[in-house]
């Protein structure tokens, strides 16, 4: 920020003066400031804390090697990691390829003096704004319409997840894209290039790493997400582990839900350990998200 | 960017066409490159277009899929007695559709997140954007952005054992149950703190520095330049941060869900416990509604009436920013 070199003569100029930057006033404002940030960070720290305090205890083999079951003492969380893998991975390879393939038909080919395209555009935000509860009750209407009787599919549930992310995977490609100068764009062109082999082997590849940031970050929401699959029935009892796209399915989120809500404290315990899993394997994600941005990103 | 436009599908196919046919046109040079026609191109292209149509799908899609169970729910229970009735008892052998509880849980846990994530987040954009190094910066919003990370369920959690158990009922000895509107609200607060504070700040940053430097030669400190000048300078930016966290309060189900309480009744203080229109819809959904069944469209009914809220807000957002948006 250049404003706090520009202001620092005007400081030392007024050092002193009711106005200046050591006026009590302003040094009140400054501490109010930084309380604001210390809370928000200090209960990240707390939440953190808490949750690996509480969980430690029941942080073991089990957790990944064991079924759910009705003694706290012989539960684990296998069939959740394995169902949240499924359902994340299927998820991805539905959603990211139709979402790079949405923004680039708005970003690079739609005119966008067209009132269908704009209206498109305006559609994009708003869906990104609805709260994830109303996919799951959308991914319920077609399934009912579709006379399914068990809902509960890793294909579905993935299908309600894509739907979610989908404009959040849109909005950051077309960024991603947006920041790709035009002059690639022009030069290619001018080579002979027809635009759609210019987006294909120019613009796309130039975009990849801020489009594979946004996707990794759209993912790892869809992984924290619960709503949408409550609805879908996922909190039934799975006992086994899901093995293609139309099995049962539970995930780490539903399965932590699901202890939460038990009478008995041990549950809770294991609650606070899955939610530690799921925490490092968010982490992990995210960390994987901003090196990508750190070290592939171009800066034209 | 302007440039990019001229490749709009018309124009750009065109373009191809002309090179494509470029030796059979007499008034052309013919090309030097072998012009072979792409048709894979014309169906690439028709694969981006569909691509595009698929959110308009899934937005009626959406529309569709609510409102039609819900008309089942109205055919049943009058649109005024659902709005306006202050009972709310879905599964009772005398049912009674009054939505007034669902919505009370809603607005006091709406509340309660806002007057949390406010100041917070506002404070946090400011300290970002006019006062920290970006040294300090590049450490601090990705500390931000871990924040926003974290699943719902662990904030439900959270809310759950710790601040509704540890902190209200051990440290300060309020007289609360197990479930709180208080305890989900506030860490549904926190969580929209980065939401608030990385959009407010994002437009506080898009205010010109020639406006701080101006107001530092009247002779203003960088308390005075924030609040008169960056702060009314990127106003629509923050109201619009602020609906968006509003609208991620509305929507939000699991922290609701795991930490209000499954009681619907009209909520008049926030120590008490509530259900919220979300919270009913994750509640119910662990029950089996028969399709068909009333139980079955009223989770519909209650979804399309939380659409409609947050679309409402949304739109607000959206004409707020648009008439107040400052164009430097």
């Amino acid at each position: 920020m250049s404003i706090a070199t520009d202001l620092r003569p005007n400081r030392s100029l007024q050092a002193g003066a009711k106005s200046g930057e050591r006026n009590p006033k302003a040094m009140v404002f400054l501490v109010v400031l930084w309380l604001a940030m210390f809370i928000a960070m200090t209960v990240l720290l707390v939440l953190v804390v808490t949750t690996l305090i509480e969980g430690a205890s029941r942080l073991d083999l089990r957790l990944f090697t064991e079924y759910p079951a009705s003694s706290p003492a012989r539960a684990g969380a296998r069939p959740a990691i394995l169902g949240s893998i499924w359902v994340i991975v299927t998820t991805a390879v539905l959603t990211i390829p139709l979402g790079i393939a949405a923004a680039v038909q708005l970003e690079e080919f739609a005119d966008k003096t067209n009132r269908f395209n704009h209206l498109i555009e305006v559609n994009v935000q708003n869906l990104a704004a609805i709260p994830s509860v109303v996919y799951g009750l959308l991914a319920l209407a077609v399934l009912t319409l579709l006379r399914v009787q068990n809902k509960n599919l890793v294909i579905a549930g993935a299908t309600a997840l894509g739907l979610l992310i989908l404009p959040v995977i849109i909005i950051a490609t077309r960024e991603a894209l947006r920041s790709v100068p035009v002059e690639i764009r022009e030069g290619s062109l001018a080579l002979g290039a027809t635009p759609l082999q210019t987006m294909w082997r120019q613009t796309l590849p130039s975009a990849v790493p801020g489009i594979a940031t946004g996707s990794i970050l759209a993912l790892s929401r869809a992984m924290g997400e619960a709503a949408p699959l409550l609805l879908l029935g996922g909190l039934v009892f799975v006992s086994f582990d899901p093995n293609g796209l139309l099995s049962g399915f539970t995930t780490l989120p539903i399965q932590i839900f699901n202890w939460t809500g038990r009478p008995q404290e041990e549950f809770r315990v294991l609650a606070a350990a899955a939610s530690i899993v799921l925490l490092v394997l968010l982490l992990a994600m995210n960390g994987l998200a901003i090196y990508i941005r750190n070290h592939f990103q171009r800066r034209w | 960017m302007d440039n990019l436009t001229a490749t709009q599908p018309k124009a750009g196919s065109r373009a191809l066409t002309d090179r494509s046919v470029g030796p059979h046109s007499p008034s052309r040079r013919p090309s030097l490159i072998t012009s072979v026609r792409r048709p894979g191109e014309a169906v690439a292209k028709i694969v981006l277009r569909l691509a595009a149509w698929l959110t308009i799908v899934i937005t009626v899609g959406i529309v569709v899929a609510l409102i039609v169970p819900a008309l089942e729910f109205f055919r049943q229970v009058s649109i005024s007695d659902f709005l306006f009735g202050t009972r709310w008892a879905p599964r009772f052998a005398d049912a009674s559709f009054g939505v007034v509880p669902l919505v009370t849980a809603t607005i006091w846990t709406t509340a309660i997140a806002l007057i949390t994530a406010v100041p917070l987040g506002l404070g946090a954009a400011i300290l970002l954007s006019e006062y920290a190094p970006p040294r300090l910066r590049a450490v601090l919003k990705p500390i931000l952005e871990i924040l926003a990370g974290v699943p719902t369920v662990v904030y439900g959690l959270f809310a759950l054992a710790f601040v509704q158990g540890t902190v209200l009922r051990d440290w300060l000895n309020l007289p609360t149950g197990s479930f709180s509107v208080l305890a989900a609200g506030l860490v549904m607060g926190v969580m929209i703190v980065p939401t608030v504070a990385s959009l407010s700040e994002d437009a506080m940053s898009a205010v010109p520095n020639s406006m701080r430097q101006g107001s530092a030669a009247l002779g203003a400190n960088r308390m005075q330049t924030s609040l008169r000048v960056v702060f009314p300078a990127a106003l629509s930016g923050i109201v619009a941060a602020i609906v968006l966290g509003v609208s991620r309060a509305v929507g939000e189900t699991m922290i609701v869900a795991i930490a209000a309480g499954g009681q619907a009744r009209i909520v008049t203080g926030p120590l008490e416990q509530g259900q919220t229109m979300t919270g009913f819809i994750a509640n119910a959904a662990l029950g089996d509604s028969r399709v068909g069944s009333i139980e079955y469209d009223t989770l519909f009914a209650v979804g399309l009436l939380l659409f409609m809220i947050t679309l409402l807000i949304n739109f607000i957002s959206i004409r707020f920013v648009r008439r107040f948006r400052e164009v430097y």
